[in-house]
């Protein structure tokens, strides 16, 4: 079979061109009276998916203390080995992170880190507005990570494969 | 007071005194060179406004509501920073602005805008400069134009440039003669050259759009391809030639272009205004032709000129959102095979009807003379549209194929074409 040329059959003889213009016209003239569809982006924002993974956050206690227990599942889960911690532990022997920083420019935003987490304390958020002036302000610290009030991902659930 | 004026206060009717006409003329020059800069930068946002309309978009929201994005824009403009690349010719390149722009400010100089203001300091014309030739000087400015397009291209030692400024020279020369011919009916059935009269012609009789369409059909899509706009922008392709002519043009001198196509617009659709629609005459009433002349008929005169001048700018937006652009030989097929000679048989057209109207003795502009120009016009646009455009006016990009070729394309295609989509791969 030979490779087809194909010639778009064009009703050449029987169209006008100025009336064709002007039925163009027409439809052109419409549209400037049809409903705007543009999202006004600061002042109004799309709805994000439930599952939208963006920067983490750090969920605390009552008491202000970060949930982590230092016990390294998440830097070693990360597959972009974006996660820095130094766990430590205090009196009474409860661990705790010392320091904990995600290069968030490293990060590919997989959500295993909060897939892995046994506390429920690290999360990926709901959040997409993530300017800053330098590099180093994209290596989020601890502080920064539970300083983030935004909602965080509920990550996919087998028995509700479509998030509903 | 009164006393102090007295020399100068010659009466509505009367010719003005040499200082009062230096005045006035000082004064309309300003006026008319203020308003027209404010709207052709009012005109950017209008093309950016309508664009996103047409669109169903908002377009610019953001600048003081949009209306002070023309500011910002000329701002940003300004403070940018100029290059000019290596291998330009400089004073050709820095001379190109200026030259596509100056030819379309020009041009205004002798367009009527507005009814003649009869004031206590005599009869004040509303025009820069009343020439009595003053088609003719149109037609001698607005063929400088294409000079600075060319220019441009050539100064700029770059090849895309060069290209846009080839182009533009083939295609506005080419348009050129269709646009001169196409005017040949008005300055018949006018009998003059002189634009006022022209005006005044169609003010008393009927607009010439009703006894030459014909002629404003060609006049349109001539005035398109000379101010290169869609769909005639070939000059500055952006598919294909970056942006053509000012493709090494920087900050203002780029902004000068702009303002260039702007003004050209402009200057076109007040040309069909006068041309073809009857100048700044209100339609269905002679109120406005006949004295007294007074300052309200030219302000109504000159919001009525204004309005018609303002729909055929809406009209350059509004076929660019609706035709796609030209293909090049497209573009010069229609030019030199349709639209010179349609211009030419009309003038054969209308001369004769003109003549033989003479010679059965109806006196210009008379009902009988109307009526034999009407039956005329609505012959000839029931053969332009039934007859020659059909398939001829834009041909296909296999219209030049021979006809046998075609039929073995098609055979060729026809077996694969004619099998149901799911059984095609196997």
């Amino acid at each position: 079979m030979p490779i087809g040329v194909k010639v778009v059959e064009r009703p050449v003889e029987q169209t006008s061109y100025m009336r064709a213009t002007l039925g163009g016209m027409k439809r052109t003239i419409k549209h400037m009276f049809e409903q705007k569809v543009t999202t006004q982006y600061p002042e109004e924002k799309e709805s994000i998916s439930k599952r939208w993974r963006g920067t983490h956050r750090m969920l605390t206690t009552e008491d202000g203390k970060a949930k982590c227990v230092a016990c390294g599942l998440c830097p070693s889960v990360c597959p972009a080995n974006c996660i820095k911690l130094v766990p430590g532990e205090d009196e009474q022997g409860n661990r705790y992170p010392l320091v904990f920083e995600i290069d968030e420019f490293r990060c590919i935003f997989c959500g295993y880190c909060q897939e892995v987490c046994p506390e429920e304390a690290i999360h990926v958020g709901r959040h997409y507005e993530n300017a800053e002036y330098s590099r180093e302000g994209f290596v989020y610290d601890l502080e920064r990570l539970m300083a983030q009030t935004h909602p965080v991902c509920e990550l996919w659930d087998p028995a509700d494969p479509k998030g509903e | 007071m009164r006393a102090f004026f007295a020399p100068w206060m010659v009466g509505p009717n009367a010719e003005p005194t040499f200082l009062v006409w230096i005045v006035a003329t000082l004064v309309k020059m300003i006026a008319v060179f203020t308003v027209y800069m404010v709207g052709v930068a009012l005109l950017t946002l209008a093309e950016r406004k309508i664009s996103a309309w047409m669109q169903d978009r908002h377009g610019p929201n953001r600048v003081g509501k949009g209306w002070l994005q023309p500011v910002a824009d000329g701002v940003k403009n300004f403070v940018k920073e100029e290059t000019y690349p290596d291998a330009a010719n400089l004073p050709l390149f820095i001379l190109a602005p200026i030259l596509s722009f100056v030819p379309a400010l020009i041009t205004w100089s002798v367009i009527p805008f507005a009814a003649p203001w009869g004031s206590v300091f005599g009869n004040i014309e509303m025009v820069l400069a009343p020439l009595p030739v003053g088609f003719l000087f149109i037609l001698a400015i607005s063929s400088l134009g294409v000079y600075g397009i060319v220019l441009a291209g050539w100064s700029s030692n770059n090849k895309y440039a060069l290209l846009g400024g080839l182009r533009s020279s083939a295609q506005m020369i080419s348009y050129e003669i269709a646009m001169g011919m196409s005017t040949i009916p008005v300055l018949l059935l006018a009998g003059n050259v002189s634009l006022s009269q022209i005006v005044n012609q169609q003010a008393f009789e009927t607009w010439n759009v009703l006894n030459l369409t014909v002629a404003f059909l060609i006049f349109l899509v001539a005035a398109f391809a000379e101010t290169n706009r869609l769909p005639f922008d070939l000059p500055e392709a952006e598919s294909e030639l970056i942006t053509g002519y000012h493709t090494e043009y920087s900050s203002m001198k780029f902004s000068m272009f702009f303002i260039a196509e702007y003004a050209n617009m402009v200057t076109a659709s007040a040309l069909m205004a006068t041309l073809f629609f009857g100048g700044w005459d209100i339609p269905f009433t002679l109120w406005d032709n006949v004295a007294p002349h007074t300052a309200l008929k030219t302000l109504l005169t000159l919001g009525c000129f204004a309005t018609k001048t303002l729909f055929f700018v809406f009209l350059y937006m509004w076929i660019r959102w609706t035709l796609p652009r030209f293909r090049y030989d497209q573009l010069m097929s229609l030019g030199w095979k349709l639209m010179l000679p349609l211009a030419l048989a009309y003038i054969v057209a209308v001369a004769a009807t003109i003549v033989t109207l003479d010679a059965l003795g109806f006196e210009h502009g008379s009902v009988p003379f109307h009526v034999g120009l009407v039956l005329l016009n609505t012959a000839a646009v029931v053969i332009l549209f039934m007859i020659v455009d059909r398939g001829r006016l834009v041909s296909p990009a296999y219209s030049r194929l021979d006809r046998r070729d075609l039929e073995k394309l098609r055979a060729v295609s026809s077996p694969h074409r004619a099998q149901p989509v799911s059984q095609a791969g196997d």
